[in-house]
């Protein structure tokens, strides 16, 4: 082999470096998540224009619902935040050279490409992909009435176990390398608020997707070797099936006690980022950061004793509907201490409205609106008429949809000059982010009273039912209209990225000014290694701005300890004290 | 090169000096062994929910599985011994004890399979009933999870075979890994040999 080829095939392909392995995720997951808001659009095509589009029929509709909730929460958020946002920040906030496990962690990249590729196929075997619903509830998921009951079914699964696999591969790296590989004076406490979201949602990964594992290779088993884990005897299009005896109940308990921690696996990295986010354009210090740290851990503890919310209509002891509903309700607690805290950094601060800002102001109220629609669902008596209707579907895009894509985008836009070393075009930004912004609320706001005039979701075809008015036929329009627009802007979104990436103006290795130590690197982008011969040390948090008596409104991580800037807990102690221990 | 020395090249290379890889690597597996426990931990929670069933019977373990634990064992206390003559200086035991930790784990591996066909051979098949679906299920987790191990074995082995006291961290790596191996096997032959329909349904509180 050439040595260039073989410089290219190790530098970007067969690449061992944090950030190569970064980028090949991101765009992984954008491309497949594109896929998934094409297929979106055409199941909006149907809600808003009944039978015009033959190609649509009622098995296809069902593909794209399930395919399109699949692809989002898996394949995109999870991998992106994780996998994209994970390896690219962790390493360069904590101080660190790289991850503790290169290896594994391309390993991690490629076992993730194949899901997605498995995945993909499914499009194209005999059937199509299964048509389950992103649940994928047994019976019916594996059944002959079901659309992709051939190889569908079969390839979604063995798609999720590989990606199992990738995720606890990346997952065992992002861990170790926070709890290991922390530059001198990065204490636990003094880590961005990024990494602590990313830190604690991985955990809750790697302690949920074993749930999605175990019932992922019973259901495989149910339907490849005709075992009855999850089947119910049952008759089948007229035909008795084999199946005897299982529980398609412990399919539920075991698809939500991942299902669940899921929502905040996607929901925590937001929170980090957005805290970060806010902190630095607003050029204040974030406000109760320990409490912030706090508020992460508890979120996602408490995410693990949630689960059966999603299963009140499913029936269970009314005590346990009791103490599900209790715990549910208590997870706002912590959600809104972080909710008063972002508002209250924005409190007084010299708020810049660059685009990152935009999304994080915009995730901010998006979540709150969500999280204030789950208040409702979290009680039984409420969710009980609600759960099948369009008002759930409202709630889910908000809170855990729309909202962390928001994040997505803003931290995009926010580390995109520290991974190309040019600026994403700012104008381009802020037409994608108000079409964006103002697009998801005109789609989703309106599906709040949909549901609560009861439409039901993953309906088909809505005709005959004499409950359901003429008007909400006209609304269905017009979020169709507007979700197609809203999908047409991400190419405005796509093209930023491709043309910036060559074409943009050069950035500077700090446009932002920010404070962590990912911004002060000595090369832009960072190469291989990321810090030159000497690792950098840490005197501070990384939320030292607006600091009196500096002649910059910011002191970065790794200024030295004269330039003081310390934690609030810290300040008043000695300086060898407050230096924290070395990692 | 002094300590200090080779430090500074190791970091300058990208590289990280032995300790700390090898507190890196103590910490992933326990990391991975957490992993592995909520696995397997919610492997037994299905398991005692589906024998709550009216269908399910218990089945006849076969006497091989017996002769398998032991092997694991032999094969959990050959690696501590090795890693243990390994930091002792004693090269040629810590090999040969490493070979044997990782031989009893493959004869492990092919008891299991004997012990499937000898319960194949009296058509206790994965469609007939929950108690056997199960036994072939967690047994084969099991023994993904000990295929695993072999191919870090074999990595250790193929490091530590120049000199055992150098890589004395990973041969006890795989030592650890192995008792855990062995724990969850405990475990799990616990579980498929008296978790019975009648003690589901005990646990399950089902009248």
């Amino acid at each position: 082999m050439k040595p260039a080829t073989k410089k290219f095939l190790t530098h970007y392909v067969w690449s061992q470096d944090h950030k190569v392995i970064a980028i090949q995720y991101a765009c992984t997951a954008i491309a497949v998540g594109l896929v998934g808001v094409v297929l979106s659009n055409l199941m909006r095509l149907q809600l808003g224009f009944p039978g015009q589009f033959e190609f649509i029929n009622a098995e296809r509709y069902y593909q794209f619902v399930t395919m399109h909730g699949m692809i989002m929460v898996i394949y995109l958020l999870t991998a992106l935040f994780l996998g994209g946002f994970g390896n690219y920040l962790i390493p360069l906030m904590v101080g660190a050279r790289d991850m503790v496990f290169p290896y594994l962690n391309m390993l991690s990249f490629w076992v993730y490409l194949l899901s997605v590729v498995v995945l993909m196929a499914s499009f194209f075997v005999e059937g199509g992909p299964t048509g389950a619903g992103w649940t994928l509830y047994p019976p019916q998921s594996i059944l002959p009435g079901t659309p992709g009951h051939a190889g569908g079914i079969v390839l979604m699964l063995v798609s999720l176990v590989i990606f199992i696999v990738a995720t606890t591969m990346g997952g065992l790296n992002y861990v170790t390398t926070v709890l290991q590989a922390r530059c001198e004076g990065m204490t636990l406490l003094r880590m961005p608020l990024t990494v602590w979201g990313i830190f604690v949602a991985t955990i809750l990964a790697l302690l949920g997707f074993p749930a999605l594992f175990v019932s992922g290779v019973m259901l495989l088993l149910d339907r490849t070797l005709g075992t009855s884990f999850f089947m119910p005897a049952l008759v089948s299009m007229g035909q008795a099936s084999g199946y005897k005896g299982g529980s398609p109940l412990l399919f539920q308990h075991l698809f939500w006690f991942f299902g669940h921690p899921e929502v905040y696996i996607v929901a925590l990295p937001a929170f980090g980022i957005v805290s970060d986010l806010i902190s630095v354009h607003a050029r204040k210090s974030i406000f109760g950061y320990r409490m912030m740290v706090w508020a992460i851990v508890a979120i996602g503890g408490l995410s693990v004793v949630v689960w059966a919310h999603h299963m009140f209509v499913s029936g269970m002891n009314p005590y346990f509907g009791f103490f599900f509903a209790t715990t549910t309700l208590i997870i706002a607690v912590p959600t809104a201490i972080k909710v008063y805290n972002w508002v209250l950094t924005l409190w007084h601060g010299d708020i810049h409205l660059s685009v990152p800002m935009l999304f994080a102001l915009a995730f901010v109220c998006t979540f709150a609106i969500g999280g204030l629609t789950g208040l409702f669902l979290g009680n039984v008596s409420v969710d009980i008429p609600l759960s099948g209707t369009y008002f759930v579907v409202a709630h889910f895009h908000m809170v855990m949809g729309v909202a962390p894509l928001l994040v997505v985008f803003g931290g995009i836009y926010h580390w995109f000059p520290k991974i190309t070393g040019r600026m994403l075009d700012d104008r381009i930004g802020k037409i994608h982010f108000w079409i964006t912004f103002l697009g998801t609320y005109a789609i989703y706001f309106p599906m709040h009273y949909l549901g609560v005039l009861g439409m039901p979701r993953r309906y088909y075809s809505f005709e005959g039912y004499q409950f359901i008015p003429a008007s909400a036929f006209s609304l269905n329009t017009f979020i169709t209209v507007v979700a197609l627009v809203v999908g047409a802007a991400q190419l405005l979104f796509v093209f930023n990225l491709a043309w910036s990436a060559w074409r943009g103006r050069p950035a500077t290795a700090n446009p932002w000014r920010a404070a962590s130590l990912e911004w002060q690197t000595p090369t832009t982008p960072p190469g291989h290694g990321n810090w030159g011969p000497q690792l950098p040390v840490v005197y501070r948090w990384a939320y030292a701005y607006g600091v009196p008596g500096q002649g910059e409104d910011y002191i970065a991580q790794n200024a030295p300890p004269e330039a003081g800037g310390l934690e609030p807990e810290a300040r008043g102690r000695s300086e060898g004290e407050a230096r924290g221990a070395p990692a | 090169m002094n300590a200090s020395a080779a430090l500074r090249a190791g970091v300058a290379r990208g590289g990280r000096p032995p300790d700390t890889r090898a507190s890196a690597a103590g910490i992933g597996l326990w990391v991975f062994m957490g992993v592995a426990t909520a696995l397997f931990s919610l492997f037994v929670m299905a398991y005692v929910m589906r024998m709550n069933g009216s269908d399910a019977v218990a089945i006849p373990l076969p006497w091989q599985l017996w002769l398998s634990s032991t092997l694991l064992a032999i094969g959990s206390v050959a690696l501590q011994r090795s890693a243990t003559a390994a930091r002792g200086a004693e090269p040629a035991r810590a090999r040969r004890l490493l070979w044997a930790g990782g031989l009893c784990a493959l004869a492990f591996l092919a008891v299991q399979l004997w012990a499937w066909q000898a319960l194949t051979s009296t058509q206790v098949t994965p469609a007939g009933n929950p108690g056997a679906a199960f036994f072939y299920l967690l047994t084969a987790m099991h023994g993904l999870h000990v295929m695993g191990g072999l191919a870090a074995w074999a990595w250790t082995v193929h490091a530590a075979w120049p000199d055992p006291a150098a890589a004395a961290w990973r041969i006890a790596l795989c030592a650890r890994y192995w008792h855990f191996l062995l724990a969850v096997w405990g475990v799990l032959f616990a579980l498929l040999g008296w978790v019975t329909p009648e003690v589901a349904r005990a646990i399950c509180g089902t009248p």
